[in-house]
């Protein structure tokens, strides 16, 4: 299964995977009007600290502890992508007390928020990835 | 292989989840003595708020048992297990027969002895969906509401039915709100909270009689109301198994893959009992994830797949009028505490490993935290300083993030 994987050795912490997440979430064709101004709510983000820094999103679990804790049947995992249903979701955040990667994302309007892999989004494959100035994100079998 | 699970909420469609995980083909019979699709039963709160409806409600879509090869008995009471046998009988008279059964019958209202509760006319648990639509049908813009415990199933009740009524006022003995999942501090701030949203509270304090719609309470205060709700707490519903002979102790008790002492009887979720391993301690864990993953662990188990399930721990998550609160393990030990712009996070460690914690407001990545509890991660491997200012991977060695992020073998 194809999975992202980041290599922290590589990341210069230039946030561009965080914009280019943002801006696929968008829809919009313009990169200016989606995130000039604009709070940006990315599903992958960078850690930076003590001389490190790295970019962490959903690692899409073969045994998804947030799907398996999910209160509304919202969460679901086919085909190695793990989705959320937005309309089914109540904001329990239950699922947020229980991944170990911290990678499922309150938000204010209620529903979680999560990486889908950009299936559904107008970038087709994980923006992240393609984005990423120095290959420290990639998206592939290991 | 015939397989057949008691129950339609969390722990009986992990059973189901479980079992074809492993076996593909073989025939699944599902009894619920309720009529209704496999719905959330914590989502009741929420539909009675109109934060939910009944179809988005539902736990599984509603193509779910065809697709999973279920024949579902729905609205079919269980009244008895013959272990001997090997079948389950239903109120109807019919016979199901069994090669493997899962119990995953959960729990029922718990009503203490209240003198006068005869008298009252509209009384009602909150539990299941038939109970939602029961209270949501008794209240009327004019009605007073009383609502006696203030655990989770009353204080998410009174949530989901503010804006239904007049007034309502929440009772409990113990001396703060959620007293098995909060701290005094953390209590005191969603009490807060939802007092700001016109809910008030009677605590230490409990009804001693009622006198038809008058609540006379032990400290001699009187509350009249029109609609009660008795949320004072839950016990399992063990009596298929008791009765069968198996073994029980307050929730049935199981090993860790789900077996109960009575042979090819599993069982999982609120109806057994659970060992929590932040305390070591074996107690009910009332819990939805604790009986989804035991359901699952049931169902490969029955399946021929044995994977024990050996890492549940206590664990709650809820918002309270948009007041957010998680909690994990326990909190007995040494505390750190940190309040932040209304925020409040008390993470409890003991004997080198974090054993609980406590967040209300920022709940963000709250699962790393959980992960160290679950996986009883010694604190000296990892920075601790670093995650008690915030959850978060770095606090981790370079080798375990390679692993967690990079995929590389541990």
């Amino acid at each position: 299964m194809k999975r992202i994987y980041v290599e922290e050795k590589w990341c210069l912490g230039c946030h561009l995977c965080e914009y280019n997440c943002a801006f696929a979430q968008s829809g919009l064709s313009d990169m200016v009007k989606a995130l000039k101004d604009v709070p940006i709510h990315p599903n992958i983000q960078i850690e930076e600290g003590r001389g490190v820094c790295y970019a962490v999103s959903c690692r899409h679990c073969e045994e998804p502890l947030c799907v398996k804790s999910c209160i509304s049947g919202a969460l679901s995992s086919a085909d190695g992508v793990i989705r959320v249903d937005r309309d089914k979701c109540v904001g329990c955040y239950t699922c947020v007390l229980v991944c170990p990667y911290g990678c499922i994302l309150p938000t204010q309007e209620g529903p979680v928020q999560k990486c889908e892999l950009c299936l559904e989004t107008s970038a087709g494959s994980p923006a992240c990835v393609r984005g990423c100035p120095n290959r420290a994100i990639v998206y592939e079998e290991r | 292989m015939r397989y057949v699970i008691i129950g339609n909420s969390a722990a009986a469609i992990g059973g189901v989840e479980g079992i074809r995980r492993v076996d593909a083909a073989s025939p699944i019979a599902l009894i619920s003595a309720e009529p209704h699709h496999t719905y959330s039963r914590p989502l009741i709160s929420y539909l009675l708020w109109g934060k939910t409806d009944e179809e988005r409600m539902l736990y599984r879509p509603r193509d779910y048992y065809e697709k999973m090869g279920v024949t579902p008995l729905l609205g079919c009471t269980a009244t008895k297990i013959d272990p001997a046998k090997q079948i389950v009988r239903l109120a109807d008279g019919r016979d199901v027969p069994y090669d493997k059964l899962l119990v995953a019958t959960g729990s029922r209202p718990f009503v203490p002895p209240m003198a006068g509760l005869d008298q009252v006319e509209k009384k009602f648990s909150f539990l299941t969906l038939d109970d939602a639509h029961a209270l949501a049908a008794a209240l009327t813009p004019l009605s007073r509401v009383l609502i006696v415990g203030a655990g989770l199933i009353g204080t998410k009740c009174a949530e989901g039915i503010r804006h239904l009524c007049r007034s309502l006022t929440i009772v409990d003995m113990a001396p703060r709100i959620l007293p098995a999942v909060l701290d005094e501090e953390a209590a005191a701030l969603v009490q807060r909270r939802m007092e700001a949203h016109g809910i008030a509270f009677r605590l230490s304090d409990s009804v001693a009689r009622f006198e038809k719609n008058l609540a006379h309470l032990q400290s001699g205060a009187e509350i009249p109301f029109d609609v009660l709700v008795l949320a004072v707490g839950v016990r399992p519903r063990t009596e298929l198994v008791e009765a069968a002979g198996g073994k029980v102790e307050r929730g049935i008790v199981t090993d860790a893959c789900q077996r109960t002492s009575l042979p090819n009887v599993y069982a999982a979720g609120d109806c057994t009992r659970s060992h929590d391993i932040s305390t070591g301690a074996d107690k009910i864990l009332a819990i939805l994830p604790n009986a989804y993953l035991q359901g699952e662990t049931a169902g490969r188990s029955m399946a021929g797949e044995d994977v024990p399930f050996d890492k549940a721990i206590p664990m709650n998550a809820g918002g309270f009028f948009g007041l957010h609160v998680v909690s994990a393990g326990d909190l007995n030990g040494e505390s750190d505490i940190v309040r932040q712009g209304g925020s409040y996070k008390r993470l409890v460690r003991r004997d080198g490993r974090l054993v609980g914690f406590l967040l209300v407001g920022d709940v963000s990545r709250a699962g790393i935290y959980t992960a160290l509890i679950r996986e009883q991660t010694p604190l000296s491997s990892i920075d601790y300083e670093l995650i008690r200012e915030k959850p978060q991977l770095a606090a981790f060695s370079r080798a375990e993030r390679a692993h967690m992020l990079g995929g590389v073998q541990a």
